[in-house]
This record gives C-alpha cells, structure tokens and sequence, in this order.
C-alpha cells in the first residue's frame, strides 16, 4: 500500500444548521487517482474544497502529508485553529484546479505560471519565467505563453492553470469539476493533460461528472449521497458491479450520453 | 438687441485663464479624490465593523446633499467650528470630499465584483493574504473600476463650476462676471458651454484611450 496523502476522520461541514457533509472518513494514497462521484447537492466539491481548507471543516480533523491541516486535536479530544502560517505551509503540499479556471486576467499565461515562484518561492522574474515556460510546455502551451487569459480557449486556460498548479510541485493535485465549463471538444484536451499527470504518478482527487475518465484513470471511486459516503472502492469493482442502488440510479443518467456503455466494457 | 460674436472672442483671454483655474482645481481635486477613495475603500473592507459602519455613515451623509449645499457649509460655516478656509481651499476640500465619497463607493463594487475564485486561487498557489490582495486584487479591482471612475472624474469637471459661489476664479465665475459687466449672458453662457465641452471631450478622449489600454487584461469568460 502506498504512503497516506490525505486522511480525513470524522469530517463534517455545515453552513448554519445546514449539514453539507457528515462524518467523512476517507483516506487518499499517494500516487492514486481518487474520483469524487455524486448528483449535484451531495457535497462532493464541498469535500474536495475542504482538502484545500477553501472550506473550513466543522468537525473532524484532514491531514495533508502528515501535517493537520486548519485544525489539529488537542489532548482533550477537542479541536483547536492552526495558525494562519501553518494553513498555508500545509497548503504548499496541494495544487488546486477549479472548474471557472480562475486565470488572473491582467497577467498573461506565463505570468500566471510564473507568479507563485516569484512571490512565494522567491525567484528572480528571469528564473521564474524559465521555469514556467518549461510547465507550460508539458500542457502544449508554450506557443501561447504570452497570451493572456482572455485570449486563450477554455481548454488552454485550464491547461495554464493546471500548470500554474504545477508549478509549485505540489505533492496532490485536487481538481474541482476541471471540465464542466468546456465543449465537449475542449474537454478532451484537458483530460488528455489529466491522463498524462495521472500516468506520472501525481496523487490527483478528481470532482467529476467525466464517468469514461473515472472509469478508466481512477483507481479509486467515492461516491456521495446527501453529504455521506454511499460507496467506495476500487473502480473496477464498483463499476462492474453498481448494484448499489443510488448508484446505479446515477450511472442511469449517464446511458443517454453513451457514457455508461463505456463504463460497463470497463 | 443681437448676439455678439466679436465680444465673445474678446473675452477668449479671460476665459482661459478661468479655464486653467477649472483645470488645475480639476486635476487636484479629481486625484484628492481619488486617493481619499482609494483609502476609504480599502479601510472599510479591512479595516473592521466599526470602521467600515462609521465611514459608510460618512459617505452617505456627502452622497445624500447636493454638492451647492456642502459647499456652502464648508466655506461659511466652517469659521463657526473653527475651520477657515480661503476660497480656493474650501473649493478644494469640497471637490475631494464629495468625489472621494462616490469613488469610494466605486472602488467597494469593484472589490466586490472581483471573483472569489481568482483570489482561492491565489491562496491555493501559496500567496499570503497580503499578496493576494497586493497583486490580485488590487489590480483586478482597478481594471474593473476605470469606466465609472474616468466618468465620476468627468462629472467632478463639471461639478467644478460650483466653486464660483464661493468665489474661485474658475471658468464659470469669470464668464458669468464678465457676462453681468456687459449684461451679455447668452455671449457669456455660450462660450462657457463651449469651454466645458472642449474640457469634458478631451478628458473623455483620455479616459477612452486608458481604457483601450487596459482592455487586453478584461475578464476572460
């Protein structure tokens, strides 16, 4: 078994009296693929979210590489916040990709890249620019490096900003819904860039509604009903077998879009 | 009794140097303004509850009067608390504190109106906060807000004609003296619509120019 990249115990979040997500255990290994699966509503980004303390867990406690993240157990069994400095040193560890892409629009694709070494692993802009360029390059993009964002497709300015994520060599990729704002034709591309990463061994947690992608890169499968795990596990095993019934409810939709044909040939 | 063309023209040096007045309390005030803004802005939004309540208490008290009225207290009722001020001071601190008060409100939209995902972004790449506000928020806010400050700078322009009720020496109390010397105030309204037509294109010519500048860095979608 590989090394734990992320371990959540007993996570929850609420907004007010609204419960987004319950008790969340799940343990992330490094150099797996983990796709979050579930309807809308069921806090699938939410949890994603939380990995990156975007969100701030109501309970329980997430560790990043070892290290609590936001929040750490005191003797007494309690929580208490971690200063601001640890969140964001624990951070360092997670690249995040959302699905609106997020480029700065007054900096170009090599700017945006580049702006992480420069500002927070302190490189000279020379340094820092060559080093982006050659991230740009391993997503196809060096050609556009300076382009800015609204000159750029929706499929390159994912590619940029999973680059940016690059970037700073983070130890685990989370992508939120990477795709969900693309064409279909777009989509593939930046899939294409998540496959390559996925075969590099990076520790990547996909929310996806891509159920081809999930089925034949992810090792592992979380599905999610109402803010609780409905089903985990290996993706072969829960593909093959989507005898769980909200599941398979689910993977019903997917049969008009053809999807589903290719999940089950998995 | 006829409209005279050549009285008009003899007034023009005198027009001009009302007009360099207009343009020098313009310029002055209209960047007042825009730092006063700027300040304002950015203390409300992180400068705590009390701060921001006491300040938007301010801002409303400036944006509720006319500009005549706040003039007018300035210049003769500021001696009563102790606050005298020349003409050209009170004008001044009017123009400041009145636009200072909208930009104010212009620069809050605009931080409001920068995506909260450009700045997860940026605590996600490993900014601290203060960068993240120092290199995107602050530039993203600025982008979005150059129209309506560049059209609040115009109105300040013309807003500028209000000094003349306490008695600066600009464009429209130059005209509007000579016009009653001559008791000729269609030769003299003429020529100050005409000088504040000239001023408002030019300075729109800018604003436009500024904003083509800025527009390859618009918010892709």
């Amino acid at each position: 078994m590989n090394e734990v990249a992320i371990r959540l115990a007993g996570v929850g979040k609420s907004f007010g009296t609204q419960h987004v997500l319950t008790n969340i255990d799940l343990v992330v290994r490094a150099g797996e693929v983990t796709c979050l699966l579930g309807p809308s509503g069921s806090g699938k980004s939410t949890l994603l979210r939380c990995m990156a303390f975007l969100e701030e867990h109501t309970t329980g406690i997430i560790e990043v590489a070892g290290a609590p993240l936001g929040f750490a157990l005191t003797p007494d069994g309690g929580r208490r916040r971690l200063p601001d400095g640890d969140i964001v040193k624990v951070r360092q560890n997670i690249g995040m990709v959302f699905q609106q892409f997020n480029l700065w629009p007054h900096m170009t694709a090599l700017g945006n890249v580049a702006e992480g070494l420069r500002m927070v692993r302190r490189l000279g802009r020379k340094d820092a620019e060559a080093r982006a360029l050659l991230q740009l390059d391993k997503v196809g993009l060096s050609h556009r490096a300076g382009h800015y964002p609204s000159e750029l497709s929706g499929g390159q300015q994912q590619r940029v900003a999973i680059a940016r994520a690059l970037a700073m060599d983070p130890k685990i990729m989370l992508f939120d819904e990477p795709t969900s704002s693309l064409d279909p034709e777009l989509t593939g591309e930046v899939l294409n860039v998540m496959r390559d990463l996925a075969a590099d061994g990076m520790t990547m947690v996909v929310v996806t509604h891509e159920i081809g992608f999930a089925a034949t890169v992810a090792q592992n499968i979380v599905f999610l009903d109402h803010g609780k795990i409905a089903l985990e596990g290996p993706a072969q095993t829960i593909f093959r077998r989507p005898w769980h019934p909200r599941l398979g409810q689910f993977l019903e939709t997917y049969l008009d879009r053809g999807a589903a044909v290719l999940v089950r040939d998995t | 009794m006829r409209f005279d063309v050549g009285l008009m023209l003899s007034w023009i040096p005198a027009a001009l140097s009302g007009l360099w007045v207009t343009v020098g309390v313009w310029l002055t005030g209209g960047i007042g303004a825009l730092l006063l803004g700027l300040a304002v802005a950015i203390i409300r939004r992180f400068g705590g509850r009390i701060l921001d309540r006491g300040l938007w208490a301010c801002v409303a008290v400036i944006r509720d009067t006319p500009f005549l009225i706040q003039l007018f207290l300035l210049y003769y009722g500021g001696p009563f608390v102790g606050l005298d001020l020349d003409p050209y001071a009170a004008g001044l601190l009017g123009i400041i504190l009145y636009g200072g008060a909208y930009i104010c409100e212009i620069i809050g939209a605009g931080f409001d109106a920068v995506p909260r995902g450009h700045q997860e972004a940026a605590l996600c790449i490993g900014l601290t906060r203060l960068q993240m506000v120092r290199r995107i928020l602050l530039p993203e806010m600025t982008l979005l807000v150059l129209p309506p400050v560049v059209n609040m700078q115009i109105i300040l322009l013309k807003e500028t004609a209000v000094l003349s009720i306490v008695t600066v020496p600009e464009l429209t109390m130059t005209l509007t003296s000579l016009g009653s010397e001559h008791f000729a105030f269609a030769e003299a309204l003429s020529l100050l619509a005409l000088g504040y037509w000239g001023l408002v294109e030019l300075a729109s010519l800018l604003g436009r120019l500024a904003e083509r500048g800025f527009s390859r860095y618009r918010l892709a979608t």
